[in-house]
């Protein structure tokens, strides 16, 4: 059975995990998917699903996380990425095929992809 | 929407925004009855008789962002068209049910469809919601509760990226264990 052995993962997974939890907590990444209807109807589940393949791929391990309507249906999918230090920065309309350029030049090289940002939250 | 399971994610973020701690999901492909059904069960805010009845209309929502709730009736419409429906049942400050059927094999019904990322997307919500999810096939079963699997993790959060990834394999398994 194998939701036996998975849950023996868990346990080794909690323990990695706790080492570092806070300084992830505190310092990482976050990237946050709008899931409200039209966010879901305009393909919003696909371009998470690209994240998190495209993270993975390259050892990132940025936070993922999903809100619900944000009251913006034409701009969806909208992805939010804020870094500790960094001003906050909205993509619109963020299909699967643009999730790789966005992780390559936002994330790893540190250059916001200015053609596609919505919006920008500077926090004091 | 092209995957019933992009109908799931909508109502489950339907709960979530009913403030609901704990859902159900439950699918049953019967093959034999050539029915599937589609239940979720949340204990959020619920809702009055007067709204229950309102919420299948296109016009309706409680929001103010936008004029016209799309989610509920467009499920419905769905269900309908595979001669299934789809039903509320709400009571306010206990939760809602929403059932929908279909009948498994017509032609116009949408596949089940990525179920697992539907699932992924729920449980990344900023506000974290315990999910027991069921999915029967005819006499095979996966199902779990992410109250166990918090309960292994401790303090670690369902969004880890490690755990993320554990989940998301988890459900693949479990999902082709069942096909
Ligand atoms: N699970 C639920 N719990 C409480 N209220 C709900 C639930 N699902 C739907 N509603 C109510 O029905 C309305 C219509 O829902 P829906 O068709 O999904 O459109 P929308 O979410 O865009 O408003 C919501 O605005 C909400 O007031
Ligand atoms: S779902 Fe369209 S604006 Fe919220
Ligand atoms: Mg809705």
């Amino acid at each position: 059975m194998p939701k036996l052995k998975s849950l023996e993962d868990l346990k080794r997974i909690r323990e990695e995990a706790q080492k570092d939890l806070k300084v992830r907590l505190d310092t990482g990444t976050t990237i946050t998917v709008g899931m409200g209807t039209c966010g879901i109807a305009a393909g919003a589940r696909d371009t998470m699903h690209a994240i998190l393949e495209e993270l993975h791929k390259r050892e990132i391990d940025a936070h993922v996380t999903t809100v619900g309507c944000i009251g913006m249906c034409s701009k969806e999918p909208l992805v939010d990425i804020e870094q500790a230090g960094h001003p906050r920065i909205t993509y619109a309309n963020v299909h699967p095929d643009m999730v790789p350029r966005i992780i390559e030049e936002h994330l790893i090289k540190g250059q916001v992809v200015e053609e596609w940002v919505f919006g920008r939250v500077t926090r004091d | 929407m092209r995957e019933l399971s992009l109908h799931i994610l909508d109502v489950l973020q339907n709960s979530l925004e009913a403030g609901a701690s704990k859902v159900t999901l439950t699918i049953e492909e019967d093959l034999m009855a050539d029915r599937l059904t589609i239940t979720v069960t949340d204990n959020g805010r619920g809702m009055d008789a007067d709204t229950v009845t309102k919420v299948l209309d296109p016009f309706f929502t409680t929001r103010t962002t936008r004029h016209v709730g799309l989610g509920l009736p467009l499920f419905a419409a769905a269900a309908r068209r595979c001669n299934g429906d789809l039903v509320v049942e709400s009571e306010l400050g206990k939760g809602t049910t929403v059932r929908a059927t279909f009948q498994h094999s017509h032609i116009d019904r949408a596949p089940l469809g990525d179920i697992r990322n539907t699932i992924l997307s729920f449980l990344l919500a900023a506000r974290p919601v315990d999910l027991h999810y069921v999915h029967r096939v005819n006499d095979r079963q996966f199902e779990f509760d992410t109250a166990d699997i918090r309960a292994e993790l401790g303090n670690v959060p369902l969004s880890h990226p490690a755990v993320r990834d554990w989940l998301s394999e988890f459900i693949a398994e479990g999902e082709q264990g069942i096909k």
